[in-house]
């Protein structure tokens, strides 16, 4: 199967309290959000966020607007008010989620390369 | 019906400001031409009020919002024409300063009559300090007590039943210290309708709109656009946006015409989402908000409805955002460019370590970025193989002492001339640490308060 960056199937933005940063993931079309739901977990989250999240991951679902609601704790440096981080919030976070590599079957990759998407290289 | 014509029987709300320094254009617009029955300009995040308590502390008549003299100027004289009521939390750690400053607009701006409300009764410092021991830090654990000798404020986040009474007593403004975001767009739908304070399902709906509008123009374009992916029009005339509200709390989502932005389903989706953790119970001192059966439908251009929020019996306690002072951060940024630039910038931190430890600089946490490389995910960063053509080597570090922080960024200065050729200057910063910790307190602790001003009601 093709892979191709998560950024082409969905679009995401971080959130912050305290130390915990959120980020919700959206399905583009209705049709891909099952491939959300099978690849976009907690394990491959967490593996792609190893050097940034000490603490536990939830997933929340919300197929009434096909989202994905990723919950990071021990995310933000110590916190907002405290990181080091020159983005204290994580609002940069939604971009490397979204090169998460996501295997698409070949009907949904004739598409995108039908809108011009190219595959992982 | 044109875009901007108000559907019969709705109220409708305009966003005006989602932080403390935002754009005064876009409120201005709304309040001229938006047909507003309310604008609400929301302008705290988390350390905002800290940071105006120290402010205060300094100068008691200062500590509220510095722009609010600006927006009302910009907005107040259209406003009151309009009919428009304007809610906000501008008044940060002095909501009764900033409505002493307030009344002295209204007379420059020759606007007579007008009546000014501060809330008061978010300030827990006191009842923090007394129950130092039995309260406990949400995310660590810890007593309050092991960190009382650094608290420099105590904020409770108030819900909309601190504001309504303001409404109900005539208030053309009402300048509130913390209150929760999305409570000052609730207050004007409970006013206005007169909604049962525990119907949940009816305030839960009400907060789902809200909540769409509390971060201003982030659900109208604003912190969205990819080019190639997500296309916003004319973002750098972004509109803000209102919410057309019915007795019934379904809301649509709008902007005025003309102006740049977007407001869709995606858009809508993403400031849904947006600092919420469980979905399905989201903590407002309102109502416990339902977000999992919410529906959203583009009705219109940059129009879409909300439906489906439900909610919960609102929690037994309120979170309290706590200010420590935490001693010091120093902050140094200095560019290496052309061949070899990433080699000189690598000896260039070599050699500040070495300098820091032969002074003895005292630093708890040390950060080290490579800006073009690293600086913002770290080692989760996807390597490109090539060396950027410029990269900015930056040092952040957390010092218990002033003195330390001034150390380590002067150690970053004398790396022109001493350290690796061919840098570009650098860059020093030192700011005092002020950070926030929450704690849950009881409601019995918090007895909020009106005090009106100006008008017909105070003499």
């Amino acid at each position: 199967m093709a892979e191709f960056f998560l950024r082409e199937l969905a679009h995401a933005r971080a959130g912050d309290k305290g130390d915990t940063c959120n980020i919700g993931v959206i399905a583009y079309r209705p049709e891909w959000y099952p491939l959300l739901l099978e690849q976009v977990t907690v394990e491959r989250v967490a593996k792609l966020f190893d050097a940034l999240v000490k603490g536990p991951i939830r997933r929340y679902e919300l197929p009434n607007v096909q989202a994905i609601n990723l919950v990071m704790e021990q995310a933000l440096g110590g916190g907002v008010t405290r990181s080091l981080s020159l983005d204290p919030h994580g609002k940069s976070y939604s971009a490397l989620l979204l090169s998460l590599p996501m295997e698409v079957p070949p009907a949904v990759a004739a598409e995108l390369l039908a809108l011009g998407r190219s595959p992982c290289s | 019906m044109h875009q901007d014509q108000k559907p019969p029987g709705t109220l409708r709300i305009g966003a005006g400001a989602s932080y403390a320094g935002d754009r005064i254009e876009p409120a201005a617009d709304l309040a001229h031409r938006g047909q507003l029955d309310y604008l609400v300009f929301e302008t705290l995040a988390e350390r905002t009020i800290a940071l105006a308590q120290l402010e205060r502390l300094k100068d008691p008549a200062k500590g509220f919002n510095a722009l609010l003299g600006a927006r009302l100027r910009a907005v107040w004289p259209a406003a009151v024409a309009a009919g428009t009521r304007i809610v906000s939390s501008m008044g940060a750690a002095n909501p009764l300063g900033a409505a002493r400053h307030a009344a002295a607009v209204a007379g420059e701006l020759g606007l007579p009559g007008l009546s000014i409300a501060a809330v008061l009764g978010d300030d827990v410092l006191d009842y923090c300090r007394a129950h130092a021991d039995e309260l406990l830090l949400m995310e660590s654990g810890q007593p309050l007590s092991s960190v009382a000798g650094q608290m420099v404020s105590a904020n409770a986040y108030l819900g909309a039943d601190a504001i309504v009474p303001a409404l109900a007593q005539g208030a053309d403004l009402v300048l509130t210290g913390r209150v929760a975001d999305c409570s000052l767009f609730l207050a004007p739908m409970i006013h206005h309708y007169g909604w049962s304070w525990d119907d949940w399902a009816l305030l839960g709906q009400g907060q789902v709109c809200a909540d769409m509008l509390e971060c201003g123009a982030n659900v109208s374009g604003g912190f969205f656009a990819d080019p190639g992916y997500k296309y916003v029009p004319n973002l750098g005339a972004l509109g803000y946006p209102y919410v057309d509200i019915d007795s019934a709390g379904i809301g649509v989502i709008g902007k005025l015409a003309g102006t740049g932005g977007l407001i869709s389903r995606a858009t809508c989706s993403e400031q849904m989402l947006y600092e919420i953790h469980d979905p399905s119970a989201y903590v407002t001192p309102d109502v416990i908000v339902d977000f999992t059966s919410v529906s959203l439908t583009e009705i219109g251009p940059d129009r879409v409805r909300i439906t489906g929020g439900r909610g919960r019996a609102r929690p037994a306690l309120l979170k309290v955002s706590v200010g420590l002072r935490e001693g010091w951060i120093g902050e140094a940024e200095i560019t290496y460019a052309g061949l070899g630039c990433v080699a000189r910038a690598r000896l260039a931190e070599e050699v500040v370590r070495q300098r820091l430890d032969l002074a003895g600089v005292q630093i708890a946490e040390l950060r080290v970025d490579y800006i073009g490389i690293n600086s913002l995910h770290g080692q989760a960063s996807h390597p490109t193989g090539v060396d950027p053509y410029e990269v900015r080597l930056r040092f952040a570090g957390r010092c218990r002492e002033r003195k330390d922080a001034d150390l380590l960024v002067g150690e970053v200065e004398t790396l022109v001339g001493k350290g690796p050729c061919a840098s570009s200057l650098p860059r020093l910063y030192v700011r005092e640490v002020i950070a926030i910790e929450s704690v849950l307190i009881p409601r019995s602790a918090v007895s909020p308060q009106v005090v009106m001003f100006g008008g017909d009601r105070d003499g």
